[in-house]
């Protein structure tokens, strides 16, 4: 498979949210607004093409038995080292996703890809992988916040598309997260289809 | 290079071996990084303090006492300009509807509000949140200018003069109660400060009081 | 009566999956029969429980003592694999019986972000381990009861006729918004609550 193809494939055939409806915690949590979607996707999207390079680099170094706790450890420093960059140079963002950022650790999408890619492929492979997978995690958060945001509160990215009073605000809050999603993936599974 | 083998000393090398590396990975940019942790942290305050008291020239967020009225704890940021006290910013908090919330409010030599800063919240998005603008000059429940001392500040519904945000009072009285006891705060700490003030102390209610401090704006 | 304010906030107002998005995977993955939903439920609060009052122990008297907060993520979910497998061995042993109804649900509750989600949630918030303690085994019940109650419905829903594009995982979480539009009513009681028990 062309690095290309592991690309895309990354966005479109195997969207982790769309079609392997994985990682959903901070799927629902975190896309109150598109930017917050966003922001949690490329965080995402940082960790998991950090930890696919380097798992698929200490592949042989791994003894089967320990694979798990190994994947585990590199995932958990990678996010460890974003948890402190972002308290850093972002704090506005960090402060906005709290506890969603340790928890990429148990986001089930990382320690996939491991097992599913990164420790049967090179490393410039499984970084295609991570950028394809990242990216496809990116815009479905995206796409899922900018839906949440303008039904709630009229709003994308900030901007006003139209009146913030007739918004449904039941779209910002928690349940409004699940039918949007439930919606947008009834959507994918139509075009996907045709 | 062949893959090693699931033996008992391979498994234990290897494990500790990642172990160490990632410590001491963590652990060189833990270095790395605690100073500007830091300073965002610093400055994030330092921006929230500019905004609710303008105009001075030291650095209020080292000029700063922790006061203790009824158990909670204020912190008193203390602004001047060329040595002359121009105003406040005192850090308070209340229980709003989802948890504890908190602000920085700033107050005058003469303890009227110049502004105010959200610091943190629960409250729901798109409801209790925009407590963060609400009370702002041009806001619907304007605070700006008032002064906790002639008359506590409470909404319309409990008789005061203050529009509650639409569909949250809870966040407002909450709001409204951690500015009133901000106010007690600072009063309290000018009292024992030199500067003797003129008012009395408005007695600090407790945060649980929400009821007397209504009963109080009815007056 | 602090504890039952904290037991009743953690399972109806702030409940860890329909308001805090924490274990969702389990709860839309082992969420199609009630018996698996139970099973799951009970490893859960088993583990929870556990799991807090291990990684408070290590937060106060490993990281804290030296000063290594940094490392809390990664020493908390190594801690907590381990004591998941530590659990399924030792159930294997002492309870088959146990192990018999809860042990395929073990290894799926090490990626299940509740737990690390409430471990950090405990340091956080500060509390002491008995309140840590009390607010784990509610959280789990919370779940727990999520978790069933979102069964019974989706057992119901196999019987219902679904549009073609929405069947499966899109009906379930629309399904869920309902219910959590239903939980949302529980919002404001313990602010009652509270005021009733003259806490704040």
């Amino acid at each position: 498979m062309s690095n290309l193809k592991v690309l895309i494939n990354g966005i479109v055939n195997e969207n982790p949210t769309f079609v392997l409806l994985l990682g959903m915690c901070p799927t629902l949590g975190t896309t109150s607004s598109a930017e917050n979607g966003m922001g949690m996707g490329l965080a995402t999207m940082f960790v998991l093409i950090c930890s696919n390079v380097v798992i698929s680099a200490i592949k042989n170094l791994v003894p089967d038995m320990v694979r798990i706790p190994i994947f585990v450890v590199v995932i958990a420093s990678f996010v460890t080292i974003l948890d402190m960059l972002m308290q850093a140079y972002v704090p506005d963002l960090y402060k906005t996703l709290g506890l969603f950022i340790p928890l990429i650790v148990v986001n089930c999408i990382l320690l996939g890809r491991a097992e599913a890619f990164a420790c049967k492929n090179s490393p410039v492979a499984s970084f295609f992988d991570g950028l394809g997978i990242g990216l496809g995690f990116t815009i479905a958060l995206t796409l899922l916040g900018a839906v949440r945001e303008l039904l709630g509160t009229g709003k994308v990215f900030g901007l006003e598309i139209y009146p913030e009073q007739y918004g449904m605000l039941t779209f910002v809050l928690a349940p409004g997260a699940f039918i949007a999603l439930g919606f947008l993936i009834a959507i994918v599974n139509r075009l996907r289809k045709a | 290079m062949k893959k090693l083998e699931s033996s008992l000393k391979n498994m234990l090398l290897s494990l500790t071996g990642f172990a160490v590396v990632a410590g001491v990975l963590l652990g060189l940019v833990n270095g790395v990084t605690a100073d500007p942790i830091a300073q965002a942290k610093a400055a994030a305050l330092g921006n929230a303090i500019a905004v609710v008291v303008p105009g001075f020239d030291n650095n209020p967020a080292e000029a700063s006492d922790t006061v203790e009225v009824n158990g909670a704890s204020y912190i008193i940021y203390k602004a001047t300009k060329g040595g002359q006290p121009v105003g406040v910013a005192v850090q308070s908090s209340a229980n709003g509807f989802g948890g504890a919330l908190t602000v920085l409010v700033g107050f005058d030599n003469e303890g009227n509000i110049i502004d105010y800063s959200l610091l943190g919240h629960t409250e729901t998005p798109g409801l209790g949140s925009k407590a963060d603008v609400w009370f702002k000059k041009g806001g619907k429940g304007d605070i700006i200018g008032k002064n906790p001392g002639e008359k506590p500040l409470t909404v319309s519904k409990d008789g005061g003069d203050i529009d509650a945000i639409t569909a949250s009072t809870i966040t407002s009285r909450a709001f409204l109660l951690a500015v009133n006891n901000a106010y007690a705060a600072y009063k309290g700490q000018q009292v024992d400060g030199a500067s003797g003030a003129s008012q009395q102390a408005s007695p600090a209610e407790a945060p649980a009081a929400a009821e007397e401090n209504e009963n109080v704006g009815k007056e | 009566m602090e504890y039952v304010l904290i037991f009743i906030t953690a399972i109806f107002v702030n409940n860890i999956v329909l308001s805090q998005f924490l274990g969702i995977c389990p709860f839309l993955g082992v969420s199609k029969k009630v018996e698996t939903a139970v099973g799951m439920g009970m490893a859960v609060t088993f583990v929870l429980v556990l799991a807090t009052i291990v990684t408070f122990v290590v937060q106060k008297f490993v990281l804290d003592a030296f000063g290594l907060e940094y490392l809390q993520t990664i020493a908390f979910i190594l801690v907590i694999a381990a004591l998941v497998q530590m659990v399924e061995i030792i159930l294997k042993k002492v309870s088959p019986a146990l192990y018999q109804a809860l042990g395929v649900f073990l290894p799926l509750i090490t990626t299940n972000c509740c737990v690390l989600g409430v471990a950090i949630l405990v340091i956080q918030k500060d509390f002491d381990l008995l309140t840590g303690i009390v607010y784990a085994f509610s959280t789990a019940l919370g779940f727990a009861l999520a978790l069933i109650i979102f069964a019974g419905i989706r057992e119901q829903l196999s019987l219902v006729k679904i549009p073609k594009g929405m069947q499966g995982m899109s009906i379930a979480l629309v399904t869920a918004g309902l219910l959590a539009m239903a939980f949302m009513g529980f919002s404001g009681v313990d602010k009652g609550l509270s005021a009733l028990f003259g806490l704040n």
